[in-house]
């Protein structure tokens, strides 16, 4: 049975291989692709399916996968296949690693397809120096696409199954970009042989650990972990129809053709926010649990209250505090102005101090925190300190305020235990002691809302948003920022289980300041 | 009755069953235990290829939307009966014995569409231009134009008489009437058919007057005629023809060229044709696919819809959009402009006040163009997709901004096949004079009247849909334009991968909503909870002001309010 089956496979393969064109004919196609798209400014409809057709791009794409369709089909009725060309590291690796795909989930994801690009293209033996041109000295004729003619059929399958990859299109065009780029050793060489005689992974970085580095910029959201059971092998379509012209890739810089709207980030980022409110339940679960617990409330009315149900005492407590507390309200916000006013005269005229002044008109508690450790400086006369910190840098900022909160604790020991400015209560082993200041601190860190992507179109750094880039919020003020705008990650107060999650500068600073952050939950 | 009859469909296992021709329907039950049945309508028939072979036979229902059905059927003589049965219950061409006049809803009617979108309702919706403009009921008896509702907005300087006179200077009485009111820059969009100024360059002063009491002094204006001006110069010879500058000296008028509304029914064939053959080569599909200019005319027509657009938003002058007859690619044209300028447009709702408005009332024959469809070549060349065509350029802007529209595609689909086969009697006249004759309101339901109840409506909503109150503007590089694949390629390729990924997407919406309002109930609770242990002494009151307490509730609050918006 066996014999048989890898007679039949390969006599089948190399006659469809054969309808495969020699990649010397693929270097033109994708100059003709980018041409069609270049040359016409105002290309008319017919135009331009008339230059896709000429330019014959997408009929190789089809074969490429009709070939890896019939090896993926083959092997999943159990007939072992053997595939080679004439070289065997070009149409081979395209079309081992696209069965591959269609065969097995793990591909399918990140790690997979890194994988599955070390095994079939780079330890294979694909020629990415000469392929892809990275030396001036590589022969034309040498040059073809043929590991973008990859990266394409994966897309085009992508486009077809949008639930069964782990990654999105950012991903690819990511790794095709690294390619040329030549920023990471992964991709330079002929061969393992070229990377081990150049010693890149001593002297390069690996364009794997970048990537992992970003990965939440490659996720789809949309990937469902039940196609490894319920469907782990997916074998595409092969009428012509299926097959797209990829806009995201060739027409990447013309920001005008893309969808205005990217419903895969607009997930993403539901999926995210909806990781960060999953955690903030658990917590104001947990909170209203305790006070209940304190105030002796039977189980079944904490599971009333866990449950939402508003009592009508509760209503009425709310309302009566409500109204009662409208004037009150007022004052805070009242000695938040007055806090700015503050700020505003410590350290003039520096930029830091205008954020910071944003800041603290933000909201009442950390104002009062922030007074409270004014007040703690001033008394502890080191006003011309948080002058100079604030003129250096957040960091020491952060580490001169709790100093004065230090300072504060010992000047004005009266308010200390009950949680003047909160400095005293991490010390506190017992989680029955709640202080207000805690309670909101923790509600404040987590953004409910998070800003809408639309009508962002820069980061506050200034860097403008085009259709590749992703867009980031700040877990906990939930505005919209740029990756590096974000690249600092930190436990939130408000998040039971305290993982470090995405912040942007101004957030991270604060709270990293406020010794919240070291309250145990018990 | 026929038994033991096969159907085989794209994506759906095959059915074995008794096959069954009643007066409107085609029926296919199976007897297996999972109790499958088909209902197919005659009028979605569009033709029936029937062939046999041995004893038995195989008959193809081509469907108005595509989608073709085969039958095996044992006998041969059965399979010739019910084909010839089949095309003569698809070709009926007394509309009052089609199937909206039989049927009865199995839902109680909660709000009746027929009343949903009156004319007095809508032009409420353009309050602030009710100073200089009013509803006229001149053609309540249709007799100033037979195809035009009996309620029209005109110019309230503009006496009854003048429009009487106007209308007989423009072609089928279709005079120039306001179709929308831009808030924004304070400009309409008015439609009507070529002037009848033949070629001898009559003019009309009546017309002129209705014209020009739109402008105010000084102001301009643009005609857009959606002919080329060689196409627009010949109707001249046959006694149409265009506004000449001298007599509407405020107005300049600007070709937009869009193929005749008899080359579309062709290029539908073209594609359809092309979508079908799956067997073929690339080279091949693209080929076909050009040569259809299916795409070509879309980007015309969303082109054409951009420039009016951005000269109402944009260089804030008053437009006047028509081609010939002033039912096709006229409303083509100030369909698509609502849509992209106004975000009403874009609801459930405002969608279909916008069918309603710009294509029922304002008279697009629906009973001849879509009579037949893409697998039926008629003699008397009526028919026409114009309003698929509609639907596909409202697709496309909807896939480039996913985010921006309330309805879902699978809206879209409905719509569209609802205009061509229906149980409801919405699409089924070719105007309101014609519906008033056939007494459609009152014998038929309105497909409103199905959509707009909530467990449908669902349905239809858009996972992705945040209000975006901007004008938008479409993209019209062929880059950005594609071939509808989940409507002329449902058949071809498996739509069930996009159909889950969209559940996934509203499960993951509406997920990140239940948590939304989850966080929100608990923050109350807490808030409240919070006092109530404060006033006990249970929890450390703020320390050292007072105020600190209060000011949380406010912020409570505050975010709570936040996030209700």
């Amino acid at each position: 049975m066996d014999g048989l089956a890898t007679w039949l496979g390969p006599g089948k393969v190399s006659d469809i291989l054969a309808a495969v064109k020699d990649w010397d004919l693929w270097r033109d196609m994708i100059a003709n692709a980018y041409k069609q798209v270049s040359e016409l400014k105002k290309p008319s409809m017919n135009d331009f399916l008339n230059r896709l057709e000429g330019s014959g791009w997408l009929k190789h794409i089809a074969a490429i996968i009709d070939t890896s369709a019939f090896i993926a089909r083959a092997i999943s009725e159990g007939i072992s296949v053997l595939v080679h060309c004439s070289d065997g590291w070009d149409r081979t690796a395209q079309t081992c690693s696209l069965a591959g795909i269609m065969l097995d989930p793990y591909y399918r994801t990140m790690q997979g397809f890194q994988a599955l690009i070390e095994k079939e293209w780079l330890a294979f033996g694909h020629k990415f120096t000469d392929r892809c041109g990275l030396l001036e000295s590589v022969e034309v004729k040498e040059t073809s696409p043929v590991f973008t003619q990859f990266l394409e059929c994966v897309w085009q399958m992508m486009q077809l199954f949008p639930c069964a990859f782990q990654f999105n299109e950012r991903f690819l065009l990511t790794i095709h970009d690294h390619i040329y780029s030549c920023q990471f050793g992964t991709f330079i060489g002929n061969c393992e042989k070229d990377r081990l005689d150049l010693r890149l992974s001593e002297r390069t970085y690996s364009l794997w650990g970048y990537l992992s580095l970003h990965s939440t910029e490659y996720l789809n959201p949309l990937y469902k972990k039940t196609y490894e059971i319920k469907k782990p092998v997916i074998i595409p379509n092969p009428s012509p129809q299926t097959l797209r012209y990829w806009r995201g890739m060739y027409n990447r810089f013309e920001s005008g053709v893309h969808p205005r709207e990217s419903v895969s980030d607009i997930i993403s980022a539901a999926k995210d926010h909806s990781v960060s409110l999953e955690d903030h339940v658990l917590l104001l679960e947990k909170r209203v649990t305790q006070i209940c617990k304190l105030l002796g409330k039977p189980e079944e009315v904490i599971q009333q209250k866990l449950q939402g149900h508003v009592s009508m005492d509760s209503i009425e407590g709310y309302l009566s505090g409500h109204i009662g507390d409208s004037p009150n309200a007022n004052s805070s916000s009242s000695v938040a102005a007055r806090n700015c006013h503050n700020h505003k005269i410590v350290p003039a005229g520096t930029p830091e101090s205008a954020e910071m002044g944003v800041l603290t008109s933000k909201g009442s508690f950390d104002s009062e925190a922030q007074l409270e450790s004014i007040k703690g400086t001033s008394r502890g006369g080191s006003l011309n300190h948080l002058k100079s910190d604030s003129e250096s840098g957040f960091d020491e900022v952060s580490s001169q305020l709790s100093r004065s909160g230090g300072v504060d604790e010992i000047t004005g020991g009266g308010g200390g235990v009950s949680g003047g400015g909160g400095s005293s209560m991490p010390r506190s082993p017992s989680s029955d002691i709640l202080s207000v200041e805690q309670l909101v601190a923790e509600l404040k860190t987590v953004a409910i809302g998070w800003k809408s992507f639309r009508n962002v179109h820069s980061c506050s750094c200034a860097s403008p948003f085009d259709h590749y880039v992703k867009k980031f919020h700040c877990w906990k003020c939930g505005q919209v920022f740029c990756v590096r705008c974000i690249a600092r990650s930190i436990p939130l107060p408000g998040h039971y289980h305290r993982r470090p999650v995405p912040v942007c500068k101004p957030c991270y600073r604060e709270v990293r300041r406020s010794p919240s952050t070291e309250f145990p939950l018990s | 009755m026929v038994n033991s009859v096969t159907l085989r469909r794209p994506f759906t296992p095959d059915m074995e069953g008794t096959l069954c021709v009643t007066g409107h329907h085609l029926i296919i039950s199976s007897r297996s235990e999972n109790h499958e049945e088909l209902w197919l309508l005659h009028s979605n028939v569009d033709s029936v290829e029937k062939k046999l072979s041995g004893s038995g036979g195989t008959l193809a229902l081509k469907c108005k939307d595509f989608l073709i059905l085969y039958l095996d059927i044992p006998v041969a003589e059965d399979c010739i009966n019910v084909a010839s049965s089949v095309l003569a219950l698809s070709n009926i061409d007394d509309i009052t014995l089609r199937y909206p006049f039989f049927f009865r809803p199995l839902f109680d009617v909660i709000e009746n569409g027929w009343q949903a979108f009156s004319a007095e309702t809508e032009f409420n919706r353009f309050k602030e231009c009710q100073e200089d403009w009013r509803i006229s009921y001149v053609n309540k008896d249709f007799k100033v134009c037979p195809t035009y509702p009996h309620a029209v907005f005109v110019p309230k300087s503009i006496e009854d008489e003048t429009i009487i006179k106007a209308a007989s200077f423009r072609q089928g009485g279709r005079f120039p009437v306001l179709s929308y009111y831009h808030k924004d820059s304070k400009t309409v969009l008015m439609r009507s058919s070529q002037p009848l100024s033949g070629p001898s360059g009559k003019r009309c002063k009546e017309d002129e007057r209705l014209v020009n009491s739109v402008m105010g002094m000084g102001k301009r204006g643009f005609i857009v005629d959606t002919r080329a001006q060689g196409v627009a110069k010949m109707a001249q010879s046959k006694g149409g023809g265009f506004e000449l500058e001298a007599h509407y000296p405020q107005w300049r008028r600007i070709h937009q060229p869009i193929e005749r509304r008899t080359a579309f029914h062709d290029s539908l064939i073209k594609m359809i044709e092309a979508c079908n053959d799956s067997s073929s080569s690339m080279d091949k599909w693209l080929s076909k696919l050009e040569s259809s200019n299916w795409l070509t005319h879309v980007k015309d027509i969303i082109t054409s819809s951009c420039v009016v657009a951005q000269s109402m938003d944009k260089e804030r002058v008053s437009v006047l959009v028509h081609g010939s007859e002033g039912m096709d690619t006229t409303l083509l044209v100030s369909s698509l402009s609502q849509i992209i300028l106004d975000h009403d447009c874009r609801t459930v709702t405002g969608f279909e006040a916008l069918i309603e408005r710009e294509w029922i009332q304002a008279g697009h024959p629906f009973r001849t163009r879509c009579n037949k469809s893409a697998y039926a070549i008629t003699k008397h060349r009526q028919e026409s997709p114009v309003f698929l065509l509609f639907i596909d350029c409202v697709w496309q802007i909807w896939q480039q901004f996913p985010c921006s529209f309330e309805f879902s595609e699978k809206f879209l689909l409905t719509l569209f096949q609802h205009a061509y086969s229906s149980q409801f009697g919405t699409f089924l006249c070719n105007n309101e004079r014609e519906r008033m004759h056939n007494k459609v309101a009152d014998r038929t339901v309105s497909l409103w009247s199905y959509m707009n109840r909530m467990e449908i409506l669902q349905d239809f909503m858009n996972p992705m849909y945040e209000p975006n109150a901007t004008v938008i503007w479409p993209s019209v590089a062929p880059q950005s334009l594609t071939v509808w694949t989940g409507l002329y390629l449902r058949g071809v390729i498996n739509q069930a991968p996009q159909d889950e990924a969209w559940q996934e997407i509203y499960k993951i919406r509406e997920y990140d909503k239940e948590l939304r309002s989850k966080v929100n109930k608990l923050r109350r609770q807490l808030a409240s909870l919070e006092r109530e242990a404060i006033s006990n002494g249970v929890v450390s009151p703020p320390t050292p002001m007072p105020a600190a307490s209060s000011g949380d509730s406010a912020d409570i609050k505050g975010s709570t309010a936040v996030n209700s918006v």
